[in-house]
């Protein structure tokens, strides 16, 4: 009892107290911990200041002063709240479109394909292979299938499905497609990685407690594969709402399809314009993070990020 | 247990020439079974036997190559697993880590629109001793309590049929016991039938009514389990359920109430009505605890088997009883179990011993020991029977 008593009461203080004192653990993250204040810190507290900067009294265009104008917030939504809007809703959509297309993509190599490893790993080369192509070059590539002589839009018109004086490429829809597109694996890769540990037998347990295959999918399959769902979907939002290639005029975008990404290029290379660029991407960012957060905690899967 | 919305007592199940094949090897060959309602049944059998298909096969997991499955009279053959009668208490368990354990229970109730699902879970919890856990998560539970909730999430739905496919496979020894007289007692509060696959023929024998040896897809030996114990009918019987000595000879002669074997020049005697083959080769045998030691010859007793002289190898002590190998020239290796009436062994090893054992509990198997054997291509039942005494001395040996 007493030695019971005692070994209870020491073993986990000491253990306790060498890892709080541990210098070897603060010592292995200090690389890390600089390389954060380095390259992320100050760049995000240099971007803050830029973007409450004047511009300079007399001065050339590009110069600025910093400052704290707040004014310079509200300047940019109420000019470019077309484009933030825009720039949401592309990217939802395209994580929509992305997520119907890569379920059914990666359960198949997860789950159907596993009796045939071959199969499998072919298949998850094929979801890779478009990365060892350029990103630039790809979307290059649909902008010529996509453009007004292309067989595609010719075919399209000829059969009537388009109007004479209709354009596919610098709409909304080939914006979307293209980033749908260039998400696909980004979506597909986590999908595949949840799914293919997704244990077969809980699906048979639905099945065996009067689930049709359906309800299987939807009470079963869909919770147990959420971390995947959820990693896909922000892998494919995060960056599909700050893209500023696909909906580049030079790329598939056209005049009425900017996105955020966009204007802030041009405000920074083009305008000069560094406060109203800062801005715009902190907004984004603020945008991004209060989605993200309102979504992670609904879906509740925080312990599985 | 007042759910009385669903399937108010078991209902039997018919197997009929039912074969399942997979790619490259055939798992079940014609199997006929008839297991009628209310009843505990086992299925009995080492792994790769079968059984856990057969299992599957009842649960709608797998299609039969081709035969019938009925349940209550009615065909479900072509029915999907969703819309059987039958639910199946998991060997991994499988509750939904997902949910908390009363949606787990509540989880077959809904899906079917039975009213009031959180009240009859609770209910079922109550049933297996864990309401006072409905709220957490399985992962939260140890393994014992898992396998509870397990049953509960099945028999909340009042199936016509249970199956229970090894589901006290992963717990210690203690919780096994408590487990197995848990299972037998909801059994025969609520009158389900339920359909039991295990390897453990000690768990088979203490819960089952019936008992179906299964070996490489087929059902070897059938019935009570005492009546499987004592008269098995194969070699494969007679060793996967307890132990057994086995002698193979020619039949030299045969009376009206008896058969004599010629065992290696010692004359043993079985009772013809304990014999299933009268002529030939035959392969006989006697269970181990059936066996006296005698530390001199025993007198010739018309009742008695007697074979010796043999010398004792290995004396291993268990508390109730002690095992001693005892190696007779020209015959093998016997096991003998003796209780431990008194104190100390009844032989040391190096001691000479003869054996004899009552007339009456020697049995006659089925066997044909000229047949190839099934489960060893090239191997006759004499050679198995030494083989499983072989493997039992190093089991030993390492022990």
């Amino acid at each position: 009892m007493a030695f019971a008593a005692f070994s209870t009461a020491t073993a986990p203080s000491t253990d306790s107290v060498a890892r709080r004192r541990s210098p070897v653990a603060l010592f292995l993250l200090l690389p890390g911990i600089l390389y954060l204040v380095l390259f992320f810190l100050t760049p995000l507290v240099s971007l803050l200041l830029t973007s409450f900067q004047t511009p300079r009294e007399f001065g050339d265009i590009g110069q600025y002063d910093y400052a704290f104008r707040w004014q310079n917030y509200t300047e940019v939504i109420t000019t470019y709240w077309p484009h933030i809007v825009r720039s949401f809703s592309y990217a939802l959509a395209a994580t929509f479109f992305a997520l119907v297309i890569s379920y059914p993509l990666a359960y198949f190599i997860g789950v159907t394909a596993r009796k045939w490893p071959l199969l499998q790993s072919l298949m998850l080369v094929l979801v890779i292979a478009p990365f060892f192509i350029s990103f630039l070059l790809r979307t290059l590539a649909w902008k010529q299938l996509f453009s007004d002589e292309s067989f595609v839009v010719q075919s399209l018109k000829a059969l009537s499905l388009l109007g004479p004086e209709a354009h596919v490429t610098g709409t909304a829809f080939s914006v979307i497609f293209g980033l749908t597109y260039n998400f696909i694996p980004f979506m597909t890769l986590p999908l595949y990685t949840t799914l293919e540990r997704l244990d077969v037998r809980y699906l048979e347990a639905g099945n065996d407690l009067y689930a049709s295959p359906f309800q299987v999918f939807r009470k079963v399959t869909i919770p147990l594969s959420m971390p995947g769902i959820v990693a896909g979907t922000l892998l494919t939002f995060i960056p599909a709402a700050g893209d500023y290639i696909n909906a580049s005029r030079d790329f598939l975008g056209g005049t009425g399809t900017q996105m955020m990404g966009n204007v802030i290029e041009a405000n920074f290379l083009v305008l000069q314009n560094y406060p109203s660029a800062a801005a715009l991407s902190i907004i984004l960012m603020t945008v991004i993070l209060v989605i993200v957060s309102i979504y992670v905690k609904r879906s509740g899967t925080e312990e599985l990020l | 247990m007042a759910v009385g919305a669903f399937a108010d007592r078991g209902a039997d199940l018919e197997l009929v020439g039912i074969e399942k094949r997979f790619p490259g090897f055939t798992a079940i060959e014609n199997l006929n079974l008839t297991i009628p309602a209310g009843s505990f049944f086992a299925l009995l059998g080492p792994s790769g036997c079968g059984k856990t298909t057969t299992l599957r096969l009842v649960a709608g997991l797998e299609e039969p190559t081709s035969g019938r499955i009925l349940i209550g009279g009615a065909d479900v053959t072509n029915q999907k697993s969703f819309q059987r009668p039958v639910n199946t208490v998991f060997q991994s368990y499988a509750l939904f880590p997902h949910m908390t354990v009363l949606e787990n229970v509540a989880f077959g109730l809904r899906r079917r629109k039975i009213g009031d699902p959180v009240a009859k879970a609770h209910e079922a919890l109550l049933l297996v001793e864990l309401d006072h856990l409905a709220h957490r998560k399985p992962q939260q539970l140890s393994g014992g309590q898992q396998q509870r909730v397990a049953l509960a999430r099945a028999i909340v739905n009042r199936p016509a049929l249970l199956l229970l496919d090894e589901p006290l496979g992963a717990l210690d020894l203690k919780l096994r016991r408590q487990m197995q007289l848990e299972l037998k007692t909801i059994q025969e509060e609520v009158g389900l039938t339920f359909l039991h696959v295990t390897h453990d023929q000690e768990e088979a024998m203490t819960m089952a009514d019936t008992i179906a040896v299964m070996n490489k897809g087929r059902i070897e030996q059938m019935g009570e389990p005492q009546q499987l114990y004592e008269l098995p009918k194969t070699a494969f019987v007679a060793n996967f359920l307890g132990q057994s000595n086995l002698f193979t000879g020619p039949v030299v002669s045969t009376t009206s109430t008896a058969i004599a074997v010629d065992v290696s020049g010692q004359k043993i005697v079985v009772p013809l009505e304990r014999a299933h083959r009268i002529s030939g080769e035959v392969t006989i045998g006697v269970r181990p605890e059936k066996l006296t030691l005698h530390a001199e010859e025993p007198t010739y007793n018309a009742g008695r088997n007697t074979m010796g002289p043999g010398k004792v190898i290995d004396v291993s002590f268990s508390g109730v009883s002690t095992q001693y190998l005892v190696a007779v020239p020209g015959v093998g290796t016997l096991v003998v179990f003796a209780q431990n009436m008194a104190f100390g062994p009844a032989a040391h090893v190096g001691a000479e011993v003869w054996l004899s054992w009552n007339v009456e509990h020697g049995f006659g198997l089925d066997d044909d020991p000229a047949d190839a054997p099934r489960f060893e291509a090239d191997l006759d039942t004499k050679t198995i029977a030494q083989q499983r005494r072989s493997s039992l001395v190093t089991e030993l040996e390492e022990a």
